[in-house]
């Protein structure tokens, strides 16, 4: 987000505004799906279909991440844009602490004021914190990643390792994703993961999720200008609304038993689990029909885009990471409401409303503050010295 | 969908297992543990409990861990592995039901197996019961063990010529947020799925309750009274699912799966 003002302003004239609009719609489904027991989760996309929102905002961080510094890495040199990736990367880590420092409060205060003889299994989650030492030390090495803590870990390091991927990508785009998609292969092949503490290993394996950062990338380097024909494809329309629908059913079987015999037992051999850790072949195609409907309804340059209904969205989808961060904390908060005070479903609207309205008061705020930077005198020298940003 | 099905008791607040046939005694199950009949809906037969009800003698092992039993000197005889004994026997009159537990606190599914292994070869039981998944989201073990361990043990069963019914993890309002069970619920539906035999969707049963108000799973009273209602519909509500999937002809209601 704070990469060089001077070049983001150049950028801005082309900015792709879908881009920012579907990363905050991902990020307000994000949101709702970390509320337990919501009605407004009925919502989101991971009751329909076999992909949800974390999809979408890892293709778009990967976009993202290739435009801004692929043009750094090109103009600049591949030191100046791996300084400024690890840069990012250092600042999400930040972020990532934040929010595990949030999450020992909440545990703190379960601990505090919990005690019933139904659930003593369930107290045993309270065991971490009888052994702070260990605990805290994995959670800075990303080893143990509390409930709906995984998406940040994973963007650390599909960002930490971006730099060489984006150095191939620039000189040789095919051959960048073939790697990519190598080393997805193997992974699957081979079970690799990274390990997780105190047991198993990533909920998001970023062996298998890096496949949708670089294919983002890759979409964002002329991927998109090379695939446009086949993208607008009647065909290929045709089939993406076939396999959403096939999948819709599929996901409507696991919600109605009585439907069960949409599945046949010989399809479903085949396509269960759907995995989510190693990200299922079956959730990439998910995914990617999504988007070729998306891109089909929505097309680049169309001026709707820019009506006040789209805004919140768009706004919310330009400070991604501030507002994912400030969207998990919410959902604590949220959870928090409706089991210390409420949890009948007008209130759960109202949460989930309200949850929303202030990921777009905050991000609003973040642009009015951006705006100032970039409008308002350049700070004294005295304060770059102090530690101020440039 | 489920969320949306709680939300309207009127449309289905039916004790599951009303469609038991006729000329079967059974007790009525109190109100408080009615739930909506979806929420036990089961598609899979127990041939082996069917014919062990037939011959008379109805012998159920329960593998599990902590939320199998209660705290206390009573615990044992509060929890629902012996409720469960009762409800079977007041509704199968005539037949010798006799439940054993092989539970202990904190174990995943993997750290049960040897033990259900031992159980079942030794005592060649006509069911078994499996609570388990807790434990392992807790730890967050990987999923594929998970599953893995799930495989094992119903195969150690069903090898040993036992039906088998899956218990999933208590709905928990205060943890709910700490503890990702999704995954793992996940899980435990799919291998139920896989080997056709029964899930008892307790994760359900327990937030239909909570929403319904019939009983407060969020207070943090030291009393054993909510408790020891819980466990008690649980027995209950798990007799009616092994008798209605023990009936001839198969599960209640009867659904096709192909």
């Amino acid at each position: 987000m704070k990469e060089a003002p001077i070049q983001a302003a150049a950028l801005t004239a082309e900015r792709d505004l879908r881009l920012d609009l579907f990363r905050g719609l991902a990020l307000w489904l994000i949101f709702l799906d970390h509320i337990p027991s919501n009605i407004v989760n009925w919502i989101t996309l991971r009751n329909y279909g076999f992909s949800d929102a974390t999809e979408i905002f890892v293709f778009i961080s990967g976009y993202t991440a290739a435009f801004v510094y692929g043009r750094a890495m090109r103009e600049r040199g591949f030191v100046v844009a791996t300084a400024r990736v690890l840069k990012r990367t250092w600042q999400i880590y930040v972020a990532h602490i934040f929010l595990f420092a949030i999450y020992l409060a909440e545990i703190s205060y379960v601990a505090q004021s919990f005690d019933n003889p139904l659930y003593g299994e369930e107290m045993g989650i309270l065991d971490f914190l009888k052994q702070p030492d260990v605990t805290i030390m994995q959670a800075l090495l990303l080893k143990f990643k509390p409930v709906n803590m995984d998406v940040l870990p994973l963007y650390i390091v599909l960002l930490g390792f971006f730099p060489p991927m984006l150095w191939l990508l620039l000189r040789n785009a095919s051959l960048a994703l073939a790697v990519s998609g190598a080393l997805y292969a193997l992974m699957w092949m081979f079970g690799w993961n990274f390990p997780a503490y105190p047991d198993g290993s990533w909920v998001f394996n970023p062996l298998a999720w890096q496949l949708l950062f670089v294919l983002g990338a890759w979409c964002a380097l002329g991927g998109v200008q090379r695939l446009a024909r086949f993208i607008s494809s009647p065909v290929t329309i045709a089939l993406a609304a076939v396999y959403l629908v096939a999948c819709f059913a599929v996901v409507m079987t696991w919600y109605f038993p009585r439907l069960a015999f949409l599945v046949p037992r010989a399809v479903a051999d085949v396509i269960y689990p759907i995995d989510k850790t190693g990200l299922d072949v079956l959730r990439i195609l998910h995914f990617l029909s999504l988007a070729v409907i998306a891109v089909n309804l929505v097309p680049f340059g169309w001026r709707g885009i820019k009506s006040p209904v789209f805004r919140p969205a768009i706004v919310c989808g330009q400070h991604s990471l501030e507002i994912f961060c400030l969207g998990v904390f919410l959902s604590f908060a949220a959870h928090f409401v409706l089991t210390e005070i409420s949890s009948r479903i007008p209130v759960q609207v109202l949460c989930s409303l309200a949850g929303i309205l202030l990921m777009v008061a905050a991000a609003e705020l973040l642009s009015w503050y951006k705006n100032l930077d970039r409008k308002g005198p350049r700070p004294p020298v005295q304060a770059d010295l102090a530690g101020g940003e440039i | 969908m489920r969320g949306v099905v709680a939300a309207l008791p009127g449309a289905a607040l039916l004790c599951a297992g009303l469609a038991l046939g006729p000329g079967l005694a059974r007790a009525e199950t109190p109100a408080d543990c009615r739930v909506a009949e979806s929420q036990l809906e089961n598609s899979f037969a127990l041939p082996r409990v069917e014919k062990a009800i037939a011959d008379k003698r109805l012998d159920v092992l329960i593998v599990g861990a902590g939320s199998s039993q209660l705290p206390g000197a009573k615990g044992t005889v509060q929890a629902y592995p012996a409720r469960l004994q009762n409800a079977l026997s007041e509704k199968l009159p005539g037949v010798a039901v006799k439940v054993t537990t092989d539970v202990k606190s904190g174990r995943t599914a993997r750290d049960m197996l040897p033990g259900l292994k031992a159980a079942v070869a030794a005592a060649k039981p006509a069911l078994v019961v499996w609570q388990t998944g807790t434990v392992d989201a807790l730890r967050i073990v990987e999923p594929e063990d998970f599953s893995a361990a799930l495989v094992k043990g119903v195969n150690a069963a069903k090898d040993a010529g036992s039906d088998v019914v899956l218990m999933n993890m208590q709905y928990s309002p205060r943890t709910e947020s700490l503890i990702a069970l999704g995954n793992y619920a996940e899980s435990m539906r799919w291998v139920a799925l896989q080997f056709e035999i029964p899930l008892f969707d307790r994760f359900h049963v327990m937030k239909l309750w909570n929403e319904l108000g019939t009983f407060d799973l969020y207070s943090d009273t030291k009393k054993m009274d909510t408790a020891e209602r819980v466990h008690d519909c649980i027995g209950r509500l798990l007799a009616d699912l092994i008798i209605g999937a023990a009936q001839p002809g198969g599960a209640v209601p009867p659904i096709e799966v192909k």
